[in-house]
């Protein structure tokens, strides 16, 4: 059953920018699809796109079968059921680790304190985080804050997560505790779209991988390890040589 | 000097209770219209952010006492009849709220839009997010800004001395020309200002500390 669909979708900045041209993509539920590309070409506008923080410009976007570009659409209720983790984590500076994530639960589903901070402790357990709860997200590492930021989406029950470049904004150090969460999330069967640069996620969680340049999708395989491979497409061998010599280099 | 004060304590302290209400009242009205008129600049409807500029411009760029001349002669002659003192106070409030509205609308606007889109994401509407997340962050780049912005409404309330308004600056200029110790009179009158100005200021200031650390 199809999560997201993207028909013949195209976004404009302004009147120039052509940022996103000719989507046409299909995610089903329980798909883990990385988006990868080089920068400017796309990925996170593709990404904020599906939960409305960027409005297409023509074409049709169906999410939880729902039609963003309808106007009747009502955005509070699609964003509710997909989250959203972003590059620089967006915790609310004024509120403590526990009400980060219960803030959402309370206000949004209506859920009882006792009962949206029984959820949070959970969640904070499976990051790790369970002796912060009081703390202030300025108290935080950047992988401390990220966790918290992806227990935050996962209190709304959400049907399906979008990650914003996680882990961009991370020491090398921190990385590793961030992917395993979400390693952890992908095994539960959450439908997650993922922009990235970790190709190690990309390989090891993804089932499916997308290569976007100049607002298009190049490549799109379900076959992860074959896309690396062989790459079919020209800018995306291109691409992957680049990193590989980066690895080694 | 004293004699002033203690011959005239009848005008100065009527004077003295006018403009603590003129100042009140304006400020309240002030800091209502002004964050009304932040939040349509901060609009993500085009026309009404244009509303929400224009009024702000048009407002802080004509000087207060045209603003409050407006109401004293021109709104009780075609529109409705309004004594001095609202004259004056409307003419404060509307003058005063243009400053604050770009006060708030800065504070705002300091808080990174993140905030927002992290609130969003969740599923929290517009407005709570701005009144759960981003407007309790922005209150305390905000406060520093409106504690000047109080200080000058108070000093501006001798406005009214223009329209009949009975406050601190009308009365002194009724004790300087019927007592013709000028220097005397508006000294006494600079004095009573600063007793309201001062304890503002340091209020503005504690609460400056409080939000900062909190």
């Amino acid at each position: 059953m199809s999560m997201i669909e993207f028909h013949d979708v195209e976004k404009y900045y302004g009147n120039k920018f052509h940022a996103l041209k000719d989507i046409n993509l299909t995610i089903d539920r329980g798909e883990v699809v990385t988006i990868i590309g080089p920068s400017g070409s796309g990925k996170s506008t593709l990404l904020r796109t599906i939960n409305g923080l960027e409005k297409i410009t023509s074409g049709q976007l169906i999410v939880n079968n729902m039609d963003l570009a309808d106007k009747k659409t009502d955005m509070n209720r699609t964003r509710r059921d997909v989250g959203m983790v972003f590059q620089h984590f967006n915790l609310y500076a004024n509120k403590t680790v526990l009400d980060n994530i219960t803030l959402g639960p309370r206000l949004v589903l209506k859920q009882d304190k006792a009962q949206a901070e029984k959820k949070a402790r959970d969640l904070l357990a499976m990051v790790g985080l369970a002796d912060k709860e009081k703390s202030f997200p300025s108290m935080l590492s950047g992988g401390q804050k990220q966790r918290v930021a992806i227990a935050r989406s996962l209190a709304m029950d959400p049907k399906a997560i979008l990650f914003d470049e996680p882990t961009s904004a991370l020491d090398p150090e921190m990385i590793g505790d961030v992917l395993q969460v979400m390693k952890k999330i992908a095994e539960q069967g959450m439908t997650m779209v993922v922009v990235t640069h970790e190709m190690g996620f990309a390989r090891q969680v993804g089932n499916r991988i997308i290569f976007m340049d100049d607002g298009k999708i190049l490549e799109d395989s379900t076959d992860v390890n074959d896309f690396f491979s062989n790459p079919k497409e020209a800018r995306a061998k291109e691409f992957i040589s680049k990193i590989n010599n980066h690895m080694e280099g | 000097m004293f004699d002033i004060l203690t011959n005239n304590w009848g005008l100065l302290s009527t004077g003295w209770g006018y403009t603590i209400m003129c100042s009140v009242l304006a400020l309240i009205g002030s800091c209502v219209l002004g964050t009304l008129f932040a939040l349509m600049e901060i609009s993500p409807y085009k026309w009404v952010a244009t509303i929400g500029r224009v009024y702000v411009e048009v407002v802080r760029n004509i000087p207060l006492l045209v603003i409050t001349m407006v109401f004293y002669l021109v709104i009780p002659k075609y529109v409705v009849a309004i004594n001095g003192f609202t004259a004056g106070t409307i003419g404060l409030t509307i003058y005063t709220s243009a400053f604050i509205a770009e006060t708030v609308r800065a504070g705002i606007e300091a808080i990174a839009k993140g905030q927002m889109e992290g609130a969003r994401s969740v599923g929290l509407t517009y407005s709570q997010a701005m009144t759960q997340i981003v407007f309790p962050q922005a209150i305390k780049i905000i406060i520093p800004p409106l504690g000047n912005q109080f200080i000058n409404l108070v000093k501006n309330s001798s406005v009214l001395a223009f329209t009949s308004g009975f406050d601190l600056m009308y009365q002194g200029k009724i004790i300087a020309s019927t007592t013709l110790d000028t220097f005397s009179s508006y000294l006494a009158v600079g004095l009573l200002y600063l007793v309201l100005t001062l304890p503002l200021s340091y209020l503005m200031r504690y609460l400056e500390k409080r939000w900062q650390t909190a």
